[in-house]
Order: structure tokens, then C-alpha cells, then sequence
């Protein structure tokens, strides 16, 4: 059972990494346009190099 | 389109005392929104972000497609009116929006809050439940203890955070002594977790930190679902008012200054061109038109205006320039005057109790007695705190309506969803529940069920020669009534004669030459014939004469379908128009609706809506115009279109997107259908709880059985609403 003191505080760190990600998502405008995002990936402008 | 100037206070103190200049003033890139009903794929996105980024001026422009938007950034002298075309060249309608009266952000803070909320909880319920299901497995003593510690680690600051939205409503609602559904959520949060602190301290088996967590997560989704609904309705619902940029043009020593109409002041003098809104009321002092006055009294007949007419804010100008002196502006204006009565009829309606509220007052007082009862009862038998504690606990966790809580948003999130792309927004929580109810429809005629453009009805009775003259002078005019003349004309194939010296008379019609006869097409007075009672445009060639072509308004699309759909599912039709008895029995013949009323007065139409609510009906009141404002507010539910008065979408319930009016009839029906799904949802959620409270009384429950019976319920009323797509 002492792999326990190792194993939950990954579990709360790996959990916590995707909850801040989740938060950095919402802090910066990212689902302000769910419909236009889904169909944006779908565009080849930007297939070779990135937005300037 | 505004262009925002930075504060003129430069950084330097001296500067500040020098007085500001125009010049000074460092002009910021202008902000333009603009509204495109009509794109809808990702070819749509790449070709109108392509055509603004390439204009001069342009920096930066980005579509956003769930609100069918472009916010352009630009140079401060660019202007919407220099895009709008160029998005129309390339096949997409656009229109300015008013970037004030898009409040997008703050409006976007509540819902980021919701949404962290839910997410923190989210989070942290699954990493308790991963330790509950450990202890629900059989984890003993030590490590039982230690995951108990652990999970009250974690729950502790994530429900403080977020269920901190139920903990301010039930404050709220405590200090004016009163019970909603909050109140009952913040009970069973607390008492779980202050019981399951208490277990935990002394090494107790059960702990229903897990049972805290979802719930609060469930709730949170409600409440997120619900306030996504109306963030959507309320976002289009700005745009339609943001659409009507409110411009006027003063006329300041003799020369036109566009500025806002909150600026203009009683005496000011203010031009109204051709096809222009009087932003006013007042007085013509210059030019001579003609006034469609639909949107304020019904009445499809365009008014003859000449200096000294009296006219008011929301009438129309056809023909001519027209100037008038003001005489009441903004709030004073006949326009806002309306708004009072319909204060008066909105009070009426506050009346009505959701279907979520009457069960909340049924609910919260019965799970507070339970569980009150249940504590006292086992304190009585057992004698022991700790465990009649445990069970009252039980009894409110597993009795908290989560499902309840679910049951109406998710329902109202599925058919706003699906009405929204049928055109038609829903702006009033309860909408759809009144919709649902609805037995009698009340139509108003003009700009309802007919669009408001006039249509020729006796293109055949006129030789070829006539018609050939009449199409020449209607091109020279853009009158409603010379447009639809000249539309039929040329769809039947008529080439327009040739005319000499043309030129239009506002007010009164166009005047040319025709090989040597003078031809006129316009008013009945001005070309010396008699005023009939139907619209008609008259065409006197030379002294022969005259020949009448008259007018119907032409139907809105999808009216017969709605009117017909309406009948058949045995609701009474009835039609009040405020236009004259010829052309509102016309259009009642041809619709099949036998119950009409013309001639109706705002007052008349308001007291009509008022008798039939008496009588017991449940009134649906569907109108565009100034004079329909009081009846909407009045009727038990209402539903307006686009193209109506700001007025008369504020006091509607409902707006209709679309030209169609084919989804009112759809949309009863799919009112109708919610509304039983959110009843089945309560039955849904009283049957879990008949069949898991007697456990929990009967001290039987465990934390398991509380998170199966809060998880499955849940799923299910959010399953069986997602049934209605």
C-alpha cells in the first residue's frame, strides 16, 4: 500500500494539469466561437506556415 | 461604427493646460461589427475574412460563426458603409451593427464564472469519487481514514468555490424569509459535508464527500445550460437592436450633421431622406412626400405630407426629402409613450409560476420536513445524535433535486436549440411553457401576415401600350408602389416606352413626356380621378382616362401554412387590424379566418386580447407595429417579427428571425412537446426518490447507493430531453 503516497499526489497533479489547461482555455476567448473553430481546422490557408 | 478617441489629457502636466484641440486628439483604429445572417460554412468564414482583410484601411477582420458576426479592426476613417458592399459583391449579406449596444463582454464574465465553477467541481468530484470507489470496494481502517482526510482536503475549498452561486441565492432568498430551490441544495451540501467531517474524525464508515461534489457539479451544469440559452437568445436579441443604428441628420445653418438621435433637442430642425425613419416627432417645415404610417396604426395606405403636417417618431418617408422641426424627442416622443401602457399590461403576466417554481414550492418544504422527521425519529429510538444525524443527512442528499435542477434547462436548452435554427428566438424564460398553453392566436394584419410590400393585382386588365408607359414613369421613382409596379412589369416581359423630360413630383407621383402627351402616374387627386378604398396607383395618358392599378399587400411566406396549421390543431384564429374594412376582410377571405376586427385602435386591439384572456383563453398575440405593443404585452404569450418596431420586440416573448411565419405553428407544437418532457422529467425524479427515500429513512442508504441514485437520475432526465431533437 505504500505506492499509495506516490500514486494519489500523481493522480491530483496529472487531474490538476488538465484543470489549469481547461481554465487557460476559458481565460483566453477559446469558446467564443465553438460552430467557426470546428470548421476553421477544416481551411488549408494556413496548412504551410502560420498566421503572421 | 464608432471611432473611440483616446483622452486628449496628454502626459505632460503643460499640456494638460493647454486647451484640447480636435488635432490632439490621436484617433484609435474604429471597431466595426457587422452582422452576416448569411454564412454558414467554412468557405463562407475564408472568403469574407479574405474580402475585408484586403480592403484598404482594413487590419484585422475575424468572423465569428456562432454569432453569424465580423468584428473588423480598421483605420479610424473607415466606415461600415464602405465595407457593407464589398461583402455584398461577393455574395453575403451584411448589415452595421452598433457596437454599443453589443455588451458582449460583460455579458460572457457570468457565463466564464459558471464555467470555471463547473470545471472546478468537475475536477475535483472525480478525484473524490476515484477514492470513494477504493473505500466502496473495501478499503479498511488506516486507508480508509487516510482517503476519507484526502477527499475532505479536496472537497472543502472546491465547494467553497464553486457552489458559492446556490449559497448566495439562498442568502438571498433566507433573508426575505423565503424558501426557493436553493435553499434545500445548500441544506444537503452542508449537513453532508459537516457529517461527514464529524464520521471522518472519529474513523466512521461512511463519508459523502463524493455525494457534495457531483452534486454540486450536476447543478452547476443545469444552471450553466440554462444561462447558455439565454445568453444566445439575448445576444441576437441585441443585435437586433444594435441593427438600427440610431442616426439622425441636423441641419445646422443650412448644412446636413449626422449625429446620434439622443442628441437632438425639441426646435431642431432635421432632414429625413427618402426611405428614412423620422427619428421624432414634430412638425414638416420643407418638402412634400408621402408617409407609410403601418408600423404605428396598421394602415397599409401611404399618407399624403406637405408642410404643416404633424408626424411621429417610427413613420416612414417614401418620396421626398422631407425637414422637420421637432417638437418631442427621445422619451417624450409618441414612440416612447407607448411604452407606459405596455408597463401596465406587463404586470399582468409577472403572474404566472414556471413549472420549475411551482415544483420547488411543493418541494423544498416536504424534503425539510423529511428529513427533519427522519432526525427527530431516530433520535427518539436510537437516542443517538450521531446517527439520526448520518440519516437526516442521507435523507436530504438523496432526496436534493438534481434531477429537478436538470429537468427544465436541459429540456428548454433542447427546444431553444431547436427553434433557434428554425428562426425563432426565444427570449422569455417561461416562453415556452405559456406557448404551450396557447388556444387562441391573434394575428394583426400589416407586417405580420402580410410583409408590408405591395403587390399588383391587375397587371391583365391594361393594354401593352399602358403598361409600357407605366413601367417608363415607375423606374423614374422608387416609391413601394412604382417598385412593385415596375417588378410585375418587367416579370411579364414588358419593355418600358420611350419618355422624355421624366421627373417625380414627391408627394405626388412622376410626370414625363410621350410623344408630345403628357403622362402621369401617381396620386388619384393629382391625376384627376376619383380615391378608391383600395391602394392604387393611377396613370392618365395625355386627357384620356384615367386607369387605376391597384394593390394588395402581399403575403408574408409561410402565413397560409401557419394560419392552416393553427386551425387544423383547433386553436381560434382571430385577425385585428387597424387597416380599413375592405382590405382586412380581403385578406381574412383569403387566409380562411372568419373571426376579424378592422379599423381596431391600439386600445381596442389591448381590451379585445384582455376579453379573451377573461373568457378564460390563453391568447397568443402575434404583432409588428407600434399600435399591436399594448396586446402583446397583454396576451399570455407573444411573438413578434424581425422587421417590427424596437418597441414591439421588447414587449414580445418570442422573435421570429426568418421572413417565414410557417414555424409559429411548429413551434406551439414543439412548446407543446417540451413541456411534457419536463413533466415526464419531474416524474422521472419523484420515482428515484419514492424508490431510494424509503432507504434512506430506513437508515439503509450508503454513499453508494446516494451517488447511484444521484448519477443515474440525472442521466436519465438529461437523456430523455435530448429525446425531443
Amino acid at each position: 500500500m505504500d505506492v499509495l503516497t506516490f500514486l494519489i499526489p500523481i493522480s491530483l497533479f496529472l487531474g490538476g494539469i488538465g484543470l489549469v489547461a481547461f481554465l487557460y482555455t476559458v481565460r483566453s476567448n477559446q469558446y467564443d466561437d465553438p460552430e467557426g473553430d470546428a470548421r476553421r481546422i477544416l481551411n488549408s490557408d494556413y496548412d504551410d506556415h502560420p498566421k503572421p | 461604427m464608432t471611432v473611440q478617441l483616446r483622452p486628449s489629457a496628454a502626459a505632460c502636466p503643460g499640456c494638460i493646460a493647454a486647451p484640447a484641440e480636435p488635432a490632439r486628439e490621436m484617433p484609435r483604429e474604429a471597431q466595426i461589427a457587422l452582422s452576416l445572417p448569411g454564412i454558414h460554412c467554412s468557405g463562407c468564414i475564408a472568403t469574407v475574412e479574405r474580402v475585408l482583410n484586403a480592403q484598404p484601411g482594413v487590419t484585422n477582420a475575424r468572423v465569428n460563426l456562432t454569432l453569424k458576426r465580423a468584428m473588423v479592426q480598421a483605420a479610424p476613417d473607415t466606415r461600415a458603409a464602405d465595407l457593407i458592399p464589398v461583402l455584398e459583391q461577393a455574395g453575403y449579406e451584411a448589415h452595421e451593427l452598433d457596437p454599443g449596444a453589443l455588451s458582449a463582454t460583460t455579458n460572457d464574465r457570468a457565463g466564464r464564472d459558471l464555467l470555471m465553477r463547473l470545471a472546478v467541481a468537475g475536477f475535483a468530484s472525480m478525484n473524490v469519487m476515484l477514492l470513494s470507489v477504493s473505500v466502496w470496494s473495501g478499503a479498511e481502517d488506516a486507508t480508509r481514514d487516510m482517503f476519507h482526510w484526502i477527499s475532505a482536503a479536496i472537497t472543502l475549498p472546491a465547494i467553497a468555490f464553486s457552489a458559492q452561486p446556490f449559497f448566495l441565492n439562498a442568502w438571498s432568498a433566507l433573508r426575505v424569509r423565503r424558501l426557493n430551490m436553493d435553499v434545500p441544495i445548500v441544506l444537503a451540501i452542508l449537513l453532508a459535508l459537516i457529517t461527514s467531517l464529524w464520521e471522518t474524525s472519529l474513523s466512521g464508515e461512511h463519508a459523502y464527500f463524493d455525494a457534495a461534489l457531483t452534486l454540486t457539479f450536476f447543478l452547476l451544469a443545469g444552471r450553466y445550460l440554462d444561462y447558455r440559452t439565454r445568453a444566445v437568445a439575448r445576444s441576437a436579441a441585441e443585435e437586433l437592436a444594435a441593427l438600427e443604428v440610431p442616426r439622425a441628420l441636423r441641419l445646422e445653418d443650412g448644412e446636413e450633421r449626422e449625429i446620434a438621435v439622443s442628441d437632438l433637442r425639441v426646435g431642431d430642425l432635421v432632414r429625413v431622406r427618402p426611405g428614412g425613419r423620422m427619428p421624432v416627432d414634430g412638425e414638416i417645415t420643407q418638402g412634400r412626400s408621402e408617409l407609410d404610417r403601418s408600423l404605428l396604426t396598421g394602415e397599409t395606405l401611404p399618407v399624403y405630407a406637405e408642410p404643416g403636417t404633424i408626424v411621429s417618431a417610427g413613420e416612414v418617408n417614401l418620396t421626398g426629402p422631407l425637414t422637420i422641426r421637432a417638437s418631442a424627442v427621445g422619451q417624450d416622443t409618441s414612440l416612447h409613450r407607448m411604452a407606459d401602457l405596455v408597463a401596465i399590461a406587463e404586470s399582468g403576466r409577472s403572474r404566472y409560476t414556471s413549472l420549475a417554481d411551482s415544483a420547488a414550492k411543493l418541494y423544498a418544504p416536504g424534503v425539510h420536513i423529511l428529513s427533519a422527521l427522519s432526525f427527530l425519529g431516530w433520535l427518539l429510538y436510537s437516542g443517538d445524535m450521531r446517527t439520526a444525524l448520518n440519516i437526516a443527512a442521507a435523507v436530504l442528499i438523496i432526496t436534493c433535486p438534481c434531477a429537478l435542477g436538470l429537468a427544465v434547462p436541459a429540456v428548454t436548452t433542447a427546444a431553444s436549440g431547436r427553434l433557434f435554427r428554425k428562426g425563432m428566438l426565444i427570449k422569455h424564460a417561461t416562453a415556452l411553457e405559456r406557448l404551450a398553453e396557447v388556444d387562441t392566436v391573434v394575428f394583426d394584419k400589416t407586417g405580420t401576415l402580410t410583409a408590408g410590400t405591395p403587390e399588383l393585382t391587375n397587371l391583365g386588365d391594361h393594354s401593352r401600350a399602358d403598361l409600357e408607359i407605366a413601367l417608363a414613369l415607375a423606374e423614374g421613382s422608387s416609391h413601394p408602389l412604382s417598385r412593385a409596379l415596375a417588378r410585375a412589369a418587367q416579370e411579364a416581359g414588358i419593355k418600358p416606352a420611350a419618355l422624355s423630360d421624366l421627373k417625380e413630383i414627391p408627394g405626388f407621383g412622376t410626370e414625363a413626356l410621350c410623344r408630345g402627351r403628357r403622362v402621369r402616374l401617381g396620386r388619384a387627386a393629382w391625376v384627376g380621378a376619383e380615391q378608391g378604398d383600395q391602394t392604387a396607383a393611377w396613370l392618365a395618358v395625355g386627357d384620356a382616362e384615367p386607369l387605376a392599378f391597384t394593390f394588395t399587400d402581399a403575403l408574408r411566406p409561410g402565413a397560409e401554412q401557419a394560419v392552416a396549421a393553427l386551425q387544423a390543431s383547433g386553436k381560434r384564429v382571430l385577425l385585428i387590424s387597424g387597416d380599413t374594412t375592405p382590405a382586412v376582410r380581403a385578406l381574412a377571405t383569403r387566409l380562411g379566418i372568419s373571426d376579424w376586427i378592422a379599423e381596431a385602435l391600439p386600445q381596442d386591439k389591448a381590451a379585445r386580447v384582455q376579453a379573451l384572456t377573461d373568457e378564460g383563453r390563453k391568447v397568443l398575440m402575434v404583432g409588428d407595429g407600434l399600435n399591436d405593443t399594448a396586446a402583446l404585452a397583454a396576451a399570455h404569450v407573444s411573438i413578434s417579427p424581425a422587421s417590427a418596431l424596437d418597441a414591439a420586440r421588447v414587449a414580445s416573448d418570442i422573435v421570429l428571425l426568418g421572413h417565414d411565419l410557417g414555424p409559429i405553428a411548429d413551434a406551439c407544437e414543439t412548446a407543446r412537446k417540451a413541456t411534457k418532457r419536463i413533466r415526464e422529467n419531474f416524474q422521472i425524479a419523484t420515482v428515484y426518490n419514492v424508490i431510494a427515500v424509503p432507504l434512506a429513512v430506513a437508515g439503509l442508504a450508503t454513499p453508494l447507493i446516494a451517488a447511484l441514485a444521484m448519477s443515474t437520475s440525472s442521466i436519465t432526465v438529461s437523456l430523455n430531453a435530448l429525446r425531443l431533437r
